[in-house]
């Protein structure tokens, strides 16, 4: 292996044996994985942004679980009036729901990009925009019962612990965040397809690439899910 | 799949023709590298002076009446924030990654120039935030670096008003800003490499910087999510960090917050850090040693995994810094074992080092001065690191003169040293003209005597007791007389280290018009930077074809050929590389 680096001779892939035979594969001269930069980067950036979501929900769980106060219970205070009786957890299950099915139309768009159909590209990655869009609005109908009629603010909530508030408008508002940037970044490589800006190199990745951001913050919204609403 | 390997792509360099966009609006990775380094540098001096002003008041108090325990304690936060973040960090990052990285690995730019432009742009606005601080009503925040609630935003701190808020909108605005560079240079480490440039081939400098560089991405996000949440405690009034608490004699209204969390929050940023300045400085003072002792780096593959396991190391060995804190004690016991175990992987380092030297040809030129100055301040330091992982020996020392002494050394000195290393190695490169010798080895001794003349008492200052972050001891009944005269000699020191830092700009400064002019190699190195067609390197780095690497970076001494160094573009037929000497281009 030591003389491989000296003198020049570098092994094609997967002809070492054993674990530094990953070592040589990965290592291989040009690129380490075979992908349009765009999409490593991409890849890299999410890993970076689980780390921010990672200490919010971190942080959400060490005030609530230290918190000597009671903390609301999620089924009254997420629940809405549909016709004279509390449904809990109704708007919320709606809002899941739009998000995910998002997540299916946003991969039906990346199929029509790589056969190169852009009018059924566009229309699908603004349908998911639309759908991103929508959860926006709900998400803004939330927390607007929230702070009207329960009078939840993030300094204090006439439920119990004052961290309900603080940590559910701060970790929603920065998914909100995410989603928002999502619509308006679909919405672009939306019209840079329809405007044919991908057809003089054929290459349809940069819908993979805003699908990856779109998985990813749908991802994570199943992940606040469980942890705000669920717990 | 229709896209093209960036080694693979024909090459549509321009250059831009206008001023602006050639040197301030540049998308070129070198002339952002040279931004970076300028701004982190000039911030830089500021953080100097203050703890110039620090260590007048400790070595000679009741003297100088414009210095009064308010401003002592922001002179204290602003030194250390500056330091760490903004001159080390952007510097060996933003500086040097941005103009090794291409270089080093055969490419002609970052993957993605345009948000590598804004990066820059985005730092510089988040040091101009930071400098506005220091303007503001009640002056910049007073909280230490480390930025601990309560008392941070607690009224009776200085800057509680504007400094604090200022601060942490600076540390976002550099978090936004670090991020965009950091993608590139990660990204273009893994796919923008030239034919024959494998990950186990690329120079040790490309390594550290590439692993400090994913340490970054991942360490930063707490610091962020920290800064946001004491961001709205301070502005909101919620309670993420701020228990129930009196503040000048009122209730606040916080109530239930918890100071622990802020302090995992900002040590798992904290530790990572360390690391994210000191292992570009392991790669670089790796490739030092190895071109000015003529010899190969030993135990190359080691070196690698080394910094590797240093950066995964990292994330695990956080809570050594809160040994004091109050935290569940059986923790100690964990983040102490992770913390020793990382001295397995650093000493290997140094162990390398040394056997590099070894019966190497060791030309005791500038840059060698402080790569060799480095490793002796390095093993300093590090030893008095096995002091303080020990939760025992930690506990006695903790906030004593004994963890400045410790950590000035590690992670102050030390890539401080590197730093002054790597700008003579490299400046010929992005000049194009040789520094003075003689004023390069002037501030190399004053440096380093003047740093260790500073730094060595403070250790038994702090084994006697010495509290750090004290405006002044008065009449203690545990530290003898003499503390404070040795205070006297070590500000005295400081003094002198501090002025000879002019010899260096001077010696910048004064090079770029009256240097002797280099050629492309004058330190006669194998790797990339060094084989361009032009001295400095233009727009795009090479002529119309990339090169093609054949072999290590290390190729010293092999025989069978004219030159003591082997270019890793020359092929192995001897043929001179075709990127080599005066190639022409369209």
């Amino acid at each position: 292996m030591a003389a491989e680096i000296m003198t020049g001779h570098i092994e094609p892939a997967g002809t070492v044996e054993g674990l530094p035979g990953v070592v040589t594969d990965f290592a291989s001269d040009k690129q380490a994985f075979p992908v349009h930069w765009g999409k490593a980067m991409m890849w890299i950036f999410l890993l970076s942004d689980t780390f921010i979501f990672s200490s919010f929900l971190v942080s959400y769980m060490h005030v609530r679980m230290s918190s000597t106060v009671a903390w609301p219970n999620p089924s009254e205070v997420f629940a809405l009036s549909l016709g004279g009786a509390p449904i809990p957890l109704i708007l919320i299950a709606i809002m899941t729901f739009v998000l995910i099915s998002s997540s299916g139309t946003m991969a039906m768009a990346v199929n029509y990009g790589y056969r190169r159909n852009r009018a059924r590209t566009t229309s699908l990655m603004l349908i998911t925009a639309g759908f991103g869009a929508m959860f926006v609005g709900m998400q803004a109908f939330e927390w607007a019962k929230l702070i009207i009629e329960e009078g939840i603010r993030p300094w204090g909530n006439p439920l119990g612990a004052a961290q309900f508030g603080a940590s559910f408008f701060m970790i929603t508002g920065f998914h909100g965040l995410h989603v928002s940037a999502g619509v308006i970044y679909l919405v672009i490589v939306a019209l840079k397809v329809w405007r044919g800006d991908f057809e003089r190199t054929g290459n349809y990745e940069a819908v993979e690439i805003a699908g990856l951001y779109w998985h990813f913050v749908d991802l994570v919204w199943v992940f606040i899910f469980a942890f705000f609403y669920l717990w | 799949m229709s896209y093209v390997a960036i080694a693979d792509q024909h090459a549509h360099m321009h250059d831009p023709q206008t001023f602006l966009t050639r040197y301030v609006w540049s998308q070129d990775h070198k002339v952002i590298a040279i931004q970076y380094m300028v701004t982190a540098m000039a911030i830089g001096l500021v953080a100097i002076g203050l703890s110039m002003m620090m260590r007048l008041q400790l070595g000679f108090p009741d003297t100088f009446h414009f210095i009064n325990p308010a401003n002592y304690h922001q002179f204290v936060t602003m030194h250390g924030m500056i330091m760490v973040v903004y001159l080390l960090t952007a510097l060996f990052l933003g500086g040097f990654g941005n103009y090794l990285i291409p270089l080093m690995c055969g490419a002609r730019d970052m993957v993605f120039p345009y948000l590598n432009m804004v990066s820059y742009w985005v730092y510089l606005l988040a040091v101009l935030v930071l400098v506005a601080s220091f303007f503001v009503p009640g002056g910049s925040t007073g909280a230490g670096w480390t930025l601990y609630p309560p008392q941070a935003i607690l009224t009776g701190t200085p800057g509680a008003g504007w400094g604090i808020i200022l601060m942490l909108v600076s540390l976002a605005f550099f978090i936004v800003g670090f991020t965009m560079g950091g993608l590139n240079y990660v990204v273009t480490v893994l796919q923008a490499r030239t034919r024959g440039m494998t990950l186990m081939r690329m120079p040790l400098s490309v390594w550290g910087i590439f692993m400090a560089t994913i340490l970054a991405l991942l360490a930063f996000p707490a610091l962020l999510v920290s800064a946001i949440m004491m961001a709205l405690d301070n502005q909101l009034g919620t309670s993420f960090f701020m228990p129930a608490i009196m503040s000048l004699g009122e209730q606040t209204g916080h109530k239930g917050g918890s100071p622990l969390l802020f302090q995992h929050l900002f040590w798992f940023f904290g530790h990572p850090e360390v690391y994210i300045v000191a292992l570009p400085a392991f790669g670089i003072v790796s490739d030092l040693i190895s071109v000015h002792a003529r010899r190969h780096i030993f135990g190359y593959r080691m070196m690698v995994w080394a910094i590797v396991a240093i950066g995964v190391l990292s994330f695990v060995v956080w809570a050594h810094h809160m040994y004091v804190s109050g935290m569940n004690p059986y923790f100690g016991f964990f983040f102490a074992t992770t913390t020793l175990i990382i001295a397995i992987p650093t000493a290997l380092k140094v162990y390398n080092w040394v056997l590099t030297l070894w019966r190497g040809d060791v030309h005791l030129t500038v840059p060698m001065l402080f790569a060799i100055g480095f490793v002796f301040t390095f093993i300093n330091g590090g030893l008095t690191g096995l002091f303080l992982g020990n939760v025992t020996v930690d506990v006695p020392l903790s906030d004593t003169y004994f963890v400045i002494a410790h950590f000035h050394m590690v992670m102050g000195v030390s890539p401080v040293l590197v730093v002054c290393g790597a700008i003579y190695h490299w400046y010929p490169k992005m000049t194009g003209r040789m520094t003075s010798e003689v004023l390069g080895k002037l501030h190399f001794w004053l440096t380093f005597v003047g740093t260790y003349a500073i730094f060595l008492p403070m250790h038994y200052l702090g084994i006697l007791g010495l509290p750090r972050r004290y405006y002044e001891m008065g009449d203690t009944y545990f530290l003898p007389d003499s503390v404070q005269s040795m205070n006297a000699a070590i500000s005295v020191a400081a003094l002198f280290v501090a002025a000879s830092q002019l010899i260096f700009l001077f010696n910048l400064a004064w090079s770029l018009k009256h240097g002797k002019p280099a050629d492309g190699n004058p330190w006669r190195a194998t790797t990339l930077e060094w084989q361009t067609p032009e001295t400095p390197p233009r727009h795009g780095n090479w002529g119309p074809e990339l090169p093609v690497v054949y072999r290590w970076a290390y190729e010293f001494g092999a025989p069978g050929h004219k030159e003591d160094f082997v270019p890793q573009n020359e092929a192995p037929d001897g043929r001179v590389p075709a990127t080599h000497g005066q190639a022409s281009h369209g």
